[in-house]
């Protein structure tokens, strides 16, 4: 169904009784050219660019359980494109360029709000680091903008900006980041896929993959096997299980990562804003409840669920930010799995293995890259080859120490 | 979730700071290839079900203990002095 104004007044008329589902819910097929592992953000705009910009509409997209349950509906839903080092800046702005023209590319309304996306800094140094980060967007061709206190007081006037701990000193913004409905992102790339011949394979999870003298065949599934020429997975926080059965050891540790939503309130704080200082981020989404989080809890987790410590942490970060905050309440936490990978950055290559592809180690930056990163996954598995946009994202960078680390802390999983 | 400390007994796991898998075995440095060292460095298993794990009791006794816990429960279903385990075993990694 198109959606459009004409669309939406004659269901209103009819009661909403008559709209038709977004997607079809087709048997898998004994075999297809081309499946994608993992039925998230990532894995359904691959599918979607695969059919779009490549052709190739034999398809099938294979998720565990129901689209939209995993990490692409346990995000802070944060877009932006504020990347430091050659390797990931270009990849970002593609992702936040696509993100402006989703809607009319897919037919959807995901609800894409350019708020703009502000870090703050606290220290001279801090300033420092960020004019750089600054400097080197505007050199890629981002938008950033070196705020000081003073422009941060007129946009936030109810940050602590005087805090004797830790003073803003200003912060680094970028206009065109913001926030996106993540469901929508979900819905809105499952419906265009579907419409241009992709099948999506709810409740359909590989229990193995088959491979025959070094090249990938098909998979198991809990809906019976599957022929496939090429394979791609795309199942950030359960990479090293999918990898396992083809034999690979990843540099992937998963981790729990919380996020937090209060009751609704006014608006409030009209803008992405981040503490830094600690690690805490916050907005305010369009129902007005305020969404933020922090850290990962450190430790391997696959529970989806995290303990109390970084409840507490978060929340003294939110306090140390904006005291006003104090008296709300907050009304649901959870958790997702990320891939940790070992330099905070992601891969998106071929393995080992000749028709397998992987799109793995989003750390918790995956949201923002969905549309690059199944641009680029698309392309990888189209062509054979990675597009420019991802070159920097191969697996072997850490044997051969071309390693991206956008946060300087090695090779460390927990720490970023 | 909560780590039993041999020496402190139950305690709460902001007490702890993790390191990750206790498997890791440093590689020698006098002969050791790239590969064993990328290995060492970079790859990990990461189960879904029993890990054997570094944590130090930092604001507690400050010892080094390998938990093996339940990644997808966070059970705790072993814990042991990591100085225990290096003395039992000649391929565990002690920082």
């Amino acid at each position: 169904m198109q959606y459009s104004l004409a669309a939406l007044l004659r269901n209103a008329l009819s009661g909403n009784t008559h709209w038709s589902p977004a997607w079809r819910d087709p048997q898998p097929k004994p075999s297809y050219d081309t499946i994608i592992i993992g039925g998230g953000g990532h894995g359904l705009a691959t599918a979607y660019f695969l059919a779009k910009e490549h052709g190739i509409t034999d398809v099938a997209v294979l998720e565990k359980a129901y689209i939209g349950s995993g990490n692409v509906g346990r995000n802070t839903t944060i877009i932006r494109s504020n990347y430091l080092l050659p390797g990931n800046t270009p990849f970002y702005e593609w992702s936040l360029k696509l993100w402006e023209g989703l809607e009319q590319d897919i037919n959807f309304n995901a609800m894409v709000s350019q708020r703009g996306v502000l870090n703050l800094f606290h220290s001279d140094g801090q300033r420092d680091a960020f004019a750089r980060r600054g400097n080197a967007m505007r050199l890629n061709g981002v938008d950033a903008e070196l705020l000081g206190p003073n422009e941060v007081r007129r946009l936030h006037p109810l940050l602590d900006l005087d805090n004797p701990r830790f003073p803003v000193k200003g912060g680094l913004l970028q206009r065109r980041g913001g926030t996106v409905r993540h469901d929508a992102v979900a819905w809105g790339y499952a419906r265009a896929a579907d419409r241009r011949g992709v099948d999506i394979i709810q409740n359909c999870e590989v229990t193995g993959l088959r491979i025959e003298s070094g090249r990938i065949i098909g998979v198991e599934t809990t809906r019976g096997t599957i022929h496939a020429k090429r394979i791609g997975l795309a199942v950030a926080g359960n990479s090293s299980r999918l990898a396992a059965m083809a034999g690979m050891r990843l540099p992937i540790e998963s981790h729990v990562l919380q996020a937090f939503v209060s009751e609704g309130v006014k608006p409030l704080i009209d803008q992405v804003v981040t503490f830094g200082a600690a690690h805490f981020y916050i907005s305010q989404s369009d129902k007005g409840g305020l969404v933020f989080g922090g850290d990962i809890d450190g430790y391997n987790s696959y529970a989806q669920r995290g303990s109390l410590p970084i409840v507490e942490d978060v929340m003294s970060c939110a306090l140390a930010l904006f005291p006003s905050l104090g008296r709300l309440r907050y009304l649901r936490q959870w958790g997702g799995i990320m891939d940790m990978s070992m330099d905070g950055s992601p891969i998106i290559d071929r393995t080992p293995i000749e028709g397998l592809y992987l799109n793995a180690g989003w750390c918790y930056g995956g949201f923002k890259a969905t549309p690059a990163s199944g641009w680029c996954f698309a392309h990888t598995i189209a062509t054979g080859q990675p597009h420019a946009f991802n070159a920097a994202y191969r697996l072997d960078r850490f044997a051969s120490g071309h390693v991206i680390d956008e946060g300087g802390k090695g090779a460390v999983p927990n720490l970023h | 979730m909560r780590l039993t400390c041999p020496y402190c007994g139950s305690r709460g796991n902001d007490e702890f700071v993790y390191l990750g898998s206790a498997d890791p075995v440093r590689p020698s440095h006098h002969d050791a290839p790239a590969e064993q060292w990328t290995a060492y460095v970079y790859e990990r298993t990461n189960p879904a079900g029993a890990h054997r794990e570094l944590w130090h009791h930092s604001f507690g006794c400050r010892s080094w203990l390998i938990v093996t816990r339940d990644t997808r429960t966070h059970e705790v279903l072993k814990t042991e002095p990591a100085r225990d385990a290096a003395h039992t075993s000649s391929e565990v990694a002690v920082p």
